[in-house]
């Protein structure tokens, strides 16, 4: 009975959302006070209808409901009650669901925080966050229903894939969808912009901490999705330029430099048309990644199987969602005014230099994972884009970026004397300059890596306390949020270089055959293999391995790596051993048993790799602290 | 020419050079990282010739793996339901990697045999990639594998 009354949830949501995309939009239009009106309360019964219809599927994966569909494939009578929880979003029909909830969980708080603004803007922006929203309902309901039957239901699960029985992926989606999601917000922004036909700078101020926040989301999704397949897919690695990743990625570029193109229209009044074509764009990569990821277009190492029908309602989704925005902002987009006027040596300029090297990192991101599909139609041949054309054009375009950061705060708007920032930076350059000789000579190995990675940290660093000084020396201590989440955001950056480049250029690695007793050195760490005994777990079998590890002839302590075997389906899965460390990964994984007690076995000392994530969670703070500037929320009186 | 049009002038030349090196720089970097995928009758017939690294699709046939003890090396044979074509492999094999399952391989030929550097299973058993299921045509319905995929499973 209940989940029937989840998909009515569905389909009275799926109506109360067009009621919410047609009323406002035509009352804005049309100036009809009480159309206009119905938005608000039309945004929080789509969220309590929503809300009820996950509740449900999520009651019926608790309570082992297998007389649904969803519920038998993807969970089993031996899954651990938190992945009971995880489950309800771990396959293609709950993520929908929870998408559409996080959709509808933004819209109400669209709803809530935007007493401050204007009916008709408020109006425009909640009716294009209900044509989303009837777009995805739709999606949900007529192709990816979750509340579908099994007749007769099945008396045992299938039982969630095994790589997502993981703590890494309980908050993995849902933070993911919350940045993709969220830049819905500066997209319907856009949109009512464009249809309103002026952008002022009150409506910018309102929507800059929904896109700080929406990126700081994010950026810990990715960071997490990251670190899992680091540590649940057993090769090491932690980024491999894979479509389902770059799909991720590529809002993410698009919603870095709508953050920093947003500040200028805001403060100076340039930039207008391209804030809002970036806002259009980083929603739009949202969508088409949800897109890739669901169509299974793409062969990625993250691939799964999927429905091309479904693949062809989001592609259709997507061409009306993306063609009709695209032909708003040529129809409608703004002519760029006189009165904002800057020269070429000001900070309006480097923040250009930081947009147009972002989108062009975002364009080439887009171009090498559609390349294969494009290819594909054009019948060149089955190909796919390997990591190095990733690697090497990404480190070109984000070269410069590095390089001009520290400018950028510190110079003036509008106009600036070139030689004044550079005088003040100079000493800094030559200071990083200096350590990272030294790290390029003291390195082990991948010296040049090394010393890029160094040499860009500190620069970073260096840059911006060298801008917290003279904050600190000009207007005594006064620091918004503003400034500090700009300053924690850009060390993320400082320390996500460490990590990135450090790992790639001194991490060690080998796989080799190892008999019990045996040991393999990297470096001064030595991995000592006792053997593999087998134990049994809540839902699976596994042979644990016992490692002692020691460095320089210091016992460190046991690792034990494991191999499971699920027990509906078989499915076997790595789980590798990793002892975490500030400024060194160990990490273990057992590959297959060779004969005679001897097993394949991968070592990997992984230098710094913490601080990549570390990194990202700097940047998400900055993004959340960003957010709560006063200054976003001064009311002020209508004109 | 005036001031003002010589420095739009300029601009214009200056934007034509760096997007014709970007252009240029782009279709390089593709040019040498895309690899091609063929299937074993293709390898047999020549057509992947041209190409000194590409990536071999298809099902592992039944019966054809084999690891000599304590050792890295691992052959395997790659069927696509026309042909078959013996595949070496020194490392840890994914752990989907099974007999009767979709691989793909990507590596070079050695004198008959496909040396890999690199195979790919997939995370979901009843998951045969799209570009394999296109390339093989009905060749793997003589697998017993299913031309439709009924049970999907999927993160993000």
């Amino acid at each position: 009975m209940l989940p029937e009354l989840g998909q009515v949830a569905l389909i009275l949501a799926l109506l109360v959302a067009a009621l919410q995309a047609v009323l406002p939009l035509v009352g804005a239009h049309r100036g009809i006070d009480a159309w206009m009106r119905v938005a608000r309360p039309a945004a929080f019964v789509q969220l309590v209808l929503v809300a009820s219809a996950f509740a449900i599927l999520t009651h019926a994966f608790v309570t082992q409901d297998f007389s649904l569909r969803y519920v038998a494939t993807n969970s089993n009578s031996l899954l651990p009650m938190v992945y009971r929880f995880t489950a309800v979003w771990g396959a293609h029909e709950g993520s929908l669901l929870l998408w559409a909830l996080i959709l509808a969980l933004w819209t109400g708080a669209v709803a809530l925080f935007s007493k401050a603004l204007p009916q008709p803007v408020v109006a425009r922006v909640l009716g294009v966050m209900g044509i989303v929203a009837v777009g995805f309902l739709a999606f949900l309901i007529f192709t990816s229903n979750p509340f579908g039957r099994l007749l007769p239901a099945a008396v045992e699960g299938r039982d969630l894939n095994p790589l997502l029985q993981d703590p890494g992926m309980i908050i993995h989606p849902p933070m993911l969808y919350l940045g993709y999601v969220g830049f819905c917000v500066p997209f319907a922004f856009a949109i009512a912009a464009l249809l309103d036909g002026r952008i002022d700078a009150r409506w910018l101020r309102w929507v800059r901490p929904w896109t700080n926040v929406a990126w700081g989301f994010l950026t810990i999704g990715i960071a997490l999705g990251s670190w899992w397949a680091y540590y649940e897919l057993g090769w090491g690695g932690w980024w491999f330029w894979d479509p389902v990743e770059n799909a991720s990625f590529m809002p993410w570029l698009a919603g870095t430099a709508l953050l920093h193109s947003q500040a200028v229209t805001e403060k100076r009044g340039s930039f207008r048309g391209w804030t809002l074509l970036l806002a259009i764009a980083a929603f739009s990569l949202s969508l088409l990644g949800t897109f890739l990821v669901r169509s299974g277009v793409l062969t990625s190492v993250h691939a799964f199987a999927a429905d091309p029908t479904r693949g062809l309602f989001v592609l259709v989704f997507l061409g009306i969602v993306i063609g009709g925005s695209l032909l708003l902002y040529a129809l409608r987009s703004p002519d760029d005014d006189d009165n904002s006027r800057f020269a070429t040596a000001s900070r309006e300029t480097l923040l250009l230099a930081n947009n147009l090297l972002l989108a062009s990192a975002c364009a080439m991101v887009l171009l090498g994972t559609l390349y294969p599909l494009l290819a594909d139609a054009l019948d060149l041949g089955k190909i796919s884009v390997g990591p190095p054309y990733f690697a090497l054009l990404f480190t070109l375009l984000m070269a410069p970026l590095v390089l001009l950061l520290p400018f950028g705060p510190l110079t003036r708007w509008q106009r600036e004397q070139p030689s004044r920032p550079i005088a003040m930076l100079v000493p800094w350059a030559g200071l990083a300059l200096g350590i990272g000789i030294a790290a390029f000579f003291l390195a082990p190995q991948g010296a040049w890596k090394v010393a890029a990675g160094v040499v860009g940290a500190t620069w970073v660093l260096l840059g911006t306390l060298r801008f917290l000084w003279t904050r600190l020396k000009n207007s005594g201590s006064r620091f918004t949020p503003e400034m500090i989440g700009m300053t924690l955001a850009h060390f993320g950056l400082a320390v996500f270089l460490v990590g990135a480049l450090l790992t790639e250029g001194l991490s060690r690695q080998r796989e080799l055959a190892l008999a019990p007793g045996q040991s393999v050195t990297l470096g001064a760490h030595a991995f000592r293999f006792e053997g593999v005994q087998r134990h049994v777990g809540p839902n699976y079998v596994a042979d644990t391995g016992t490692v002692q590890v020691s460095r320089d002839g210091v016992a460190l302590g046991t690792m034990h790596p494991e191999k499971r075997s699920y027990a509906s389906g078989g499915q076997v899965m790595t789980e590798a051993a990793i002892a975490p460390g500030i400024t060194r990964d160990l990490y273990v994984a057992l590959g297959e048993p060779l004969g005679g007690g001897s097993w394949a076995v991968r070592v990997h000392v992984k230098p710094f790799v913490r601080w990549i994530w570390m990194g990202a969670v700097l940047m998400a703070l900055g993004g959340f602290v960003t957010a709560t500037d006063r200054r976003f929320r001064r009311r002020e009186a209508a004109q | 020419m005036n001031p003002v049009r010589k420095r739009r002038l300029l601009m214009v030349i200056a934007l034509l050079l760096a997007a014709g090196a970007a252009t240029a720089l782009v279709a390089m970097a593709l040019q040498r990282n895309v690899a091609y995928l063929y299937t074993p009758s293709e390898v047999l017939k020549g057509e992947a010739g041209g190409h000194a690294r590409f990536r071999l699709g298809g099902m592992v046939r039944a019966g054809s793996f084999k690891r000599a003890q304590g050792s890295m090396e691992a052959h395997f044979a790659v069927d696509d339901g026309d042909a078959v074509l013996p595949v070496v492999y020194t490392g840890i094999l994914p752990d989907l990697f099974r007999e009767k399952q979709a691989v793909i391989a990507t590596g070079r030929m050695n004198g008959g045999v496909f040396v890999a550097d690199e195979v790919l299973a997939k995370h979901d058993e009843t998951y045969m990639p799209k570009e394999v299921a296109d390339k093989m045509g009905a060749a793997h319905m003589k697998h017993g594998v299913p031309a439709t995929i009924d049970m999907p499973a999927q993160a993000q």
